[in-house]
């Protein structure tokens, strides 16, 4: 019985961390499908194709070489060694010690030696990322929302990948010294087994061990870490890509509820003394624009949980770049932290939401973040995973115009002069042909 | 100016029974901005000067809405884009041509869902094709061997994925083009957009058409192109806070264009 506890031990970690992976993942769901609804099904072909370019094939990375070739890598290393993990799972269920050895033979043995280059290679990139943040203090890393937790989040994140593939090299130099089997002899691993050579081989199985375990409860614990974390883009970059924007970037929806009302106004056989068509009694009172996070569209909010706070949206935007307070990546952040709100606040109250008097409007996101927007699109063109900030603005601005009246005065002048004389300044209709024959 | 140039309106043709080939859609700041105007005519004698049957709608013509929709204002825009389609489809218009990004992206893009469908080409795309027609002839002129830098407007570039008309329009100038850091896709808004234009800006540490300007004139220019009004009042603003209005010219493609030809 005694010789099945590792297994067991294993089995119940494993079967543990995916369900509380699972769990906390079915609550980012919940929360993304708050959001109002909205049809991106369209032009299939054109949605995966934009998948595969952009998020497997991480075609917007590379706009900035340095850190878009390092994150290739690491993106790289993630996705294949990977596959080592299936043997990991494998062998700590059965109990077996590398399972795919025997079978693939020499294709096994050049997939360990490629492996472990490829884990070097992450290494190195993880601690350039650290360089870059923390002694070279890149720019974009260092704006007001990335104070800490964001901080802390993204070392957190290079901290773990960097164990990680250490204890997979240091696994395998203890075991270049076992001499009780064949150990098989890989290109990194080999260059550390010296490291241990000292040792006997009780020590040597134990720490072999002991790394195996560190893995495997790493990956583990890292997988639990994603859903709180900004690194739960490697899963929602796919899904974010997929029901991206595929119209031109100029194209902004056209109200549905405004067409309406303003088809009916410029009808001239509507009846105005008219009752409104039956209004659905259980359907909630709509309000114009967003408010708060369950007014935007549920791709708002996967975008907020795609946002893995790189910040090349914020260096592009002209507002950002001279001063003022927007920022596109604050913007994402803040509705992420609403909605994590919103749902903190749904699970303490049995599913349902309680009003704390709070909304994403002035609570997190504030007017003149607002207005500051230019509408000029640089951020959703730097987003390496089609997030579209400037959408979001968008509809709390039309909350603040067409709820509160609460837009800029100039900008309440300018509007009206477009109302009244079709032209955005004070000139009067009959005059707009003068220019012909001045 | 060579000679007074001819503008008939949709109102005028209509009453002679023709049908202009495109309508020329001049918007506010073509028809009001005195800068403005400027192109407006400069686009209007490569019209006339290519025998293009064009026509404008005159004071039938209204703001497409953009600011006000830019804005948050969906009414205003809505109300204005409705009452355009129905002078529009009164006239069974079918092609469009406008020297302004933002009439341009909200005619081609947005009114089509309210029922405007038409086809809507920027002045620059017009040119070139009024080239490739053969209709029209470019030679260097005036502005043979100068060093153009061309300004995207964003509603232009990034919006509608059009940064190769003004550019190939520049080259025939025979002047050397040269390109900021910050170009298409990655090209740096003058500030007016998104109804900026509009009202003072929030605060910060510097006005963005300061910043666009300054990135512009490190290319060493002797004219900053645009093809926007809204970005040709931003970076003639930028050049005179500069004290540069001495030496480097703030044109429109279609100025280039006309005053190369002496149109």
């Amino acid at each position: 019985m005694l010789t099945y506890l590792p297994n067991i031990v294993f089995l119940i970690v494993l079967v543990g961390a995916f369900y509380l992976f699972f769990k906390n993942v079915s609550k980012i769901r919940r929360n993304i499908f708050l959001g109002k609804d909205i049809d991106r099904t369209d032009r299939k072909n054109e949605r995966w194709k934009t998948m595969f370019r952009v998020a497997l094939g991480q075609s917007k990375m590379t706009v900035r070489p340095i850190p878009g070739i390092l994150h290739i890598i690491v993106y790289a290393g993630f996705l294949l060694i990977n596959i080592e993990v299936a043997e990991i799972i494998i062998d700590g269920i059965f109990g077996t010690h590398r399972i795919f050895a025997e079978p693939l033979g020499g294709l096994y043995t050049a997939a360990i030696h490629f492996f472990e280059i490829l884990a070097v290679l992450v290494l190195v990139s993880c601690v350039i990322f650290l360089i870059r943040r923390n002694v070279l203090k890149i720019g974009r890393f260092q704006s007001a929302e990335m104070k800490g937790w964001a901080f802390k989040d993204a070392n957190n994140i290079l901290f773990i990948e960097i164990a990680l593939m250490l204890a997979l090299l240091m696994m395998n130099a203890v075991e270049a010294n076992f001499t009780d089997h064949e150990s098989q002899q890989f290109v990194i691993s080999s260059l550390l087994a010296p490291l241990f050579s000292g040792l006997d081989q009780g020590s040597l199985h134990f720490l072999e061990r002991f790394f195996w375990w560190i893995h495997i409860l790493g990956i583990l614990a890292f997988l639990n870490y994603l859903p709180f974390s900004k690194h739960f883009h490697i899963i929602l970059a796919f899904p974010n890509t997929w029901y991206s924007n595929l119209n031109a970037k100029g194209r902004f929806d056209n109200m549905k509820s405004v067409t309406d009302e303003v088809k009916m106004m410029l009808d001239p056989s509507a009846d105005p003394y008219a009752a409104p068509p039956e209004a659905d009694p259980n359907a909630a009172p709509q309000r114009f624009g967003a408010k708060d996070v369950t007014d935007l569209s549920w791709v708002n909010l996967m975008n907020a949980y795609s946002c893995t706070e790189c910040g090349r949206c914020t260096s592009e935007c002209p507002a950002n770049i001279t001063g003022k307070k927007l920022s596109p990546r604050k913007i994402m952040m803040d509705t992420r932290h609403r909605l994590e709100e919103v749902g903190a606040n749904m699970d303490k109250n049995k599913g349902e939401f309680k009003d704390d008097g709070k909304a994403l409007l002035d609570d997190y996101i504030t007017r003149e973040e607002l207005w500051a927007c230019t509408s000029c699109n640089a951020c959703v063109q730097a987003c390496p995973v089609n997030i579209d900030p400037l959408n979001i603005i968008v509809q709390m601005r039309q909350y603040l115009v067409m709820e509160e009246s609460a837009a800029p005065q100039e900008l309440n002048m300018m509007m009206t002069n477009v109302e009244n004389n079709g032209a955005p300044w004070q000139f009067g209709q009959m005059d707009r042909a003068n220019w012909i024959n001045e | 100016m060579a000679e007074q140039i001819q503008v008939p309106t949709m109102a005028e043709m209509m009453a002679k029974g023709e049908i202009p080939e495109v309508l020329f859609w001049v918007g506010c700041a073509g028809s009001f901005d005195d800068r403005a105007k400027k192109i407006t005519k400069a686009f209007v004698r490569i019209l006339n000067n290519a025998q293009v049957k064009f026509a404008v709608l005159g004071t039938e013509e209204s703001c497409t809405g953009d600011p006000a929709k830019r804005a948050g204002n969906e009414f205003t825009f809505q109300m204005q884009a409705m009452m355009n389609i129905q002078v529009l489809d009164g006239y069974e218009v079918k092609k469009i041509v406008t020297a302004c990004p933002h009439c341009f992206n909200t005619l081609k893009n947005e009114y089509p869902e309210l029922g405007g469908n038409y086809e809507v080409v920027h002045h620059t795309q017009y040119i070139n094709s009024l080239l490739a027609e053969g209709r029209l002839s470019i030679s260097g002129g005036s502005f043979k061997g100068k060093k153009i830098t061309f300004h995207d407007p964003c509603y232009l570039g990034r919006a509608n994925n059009v940064f190769e008309a003004p550019r190939s329009l520049i080259e025939k100038l025979d002047a050397e083009l040269v390109e900021m850091k910050r170009c298409k896709t990655r090209g740096l808004c003058c500030g007016a957009g998104g109804a900026q234009m509009f009202k003072e800006p929030e605060k910060g540490n510097k006005d963005i058409n300061i910043e666009r300007t300054e990135e512009a004139l490190e290319t060493q220019p002797n004219v900053i192109a645009t093809g926007c009004p809204f970005c040709n009042t931003m970076m003639t603003d930028g050049v005179k806070n500069k004290e540069r209005e001495g030496d480097v010219q703030v044109l429109d493609v279609a100025e280039l264009i006309a005053n190369a030809e002496e149109l």
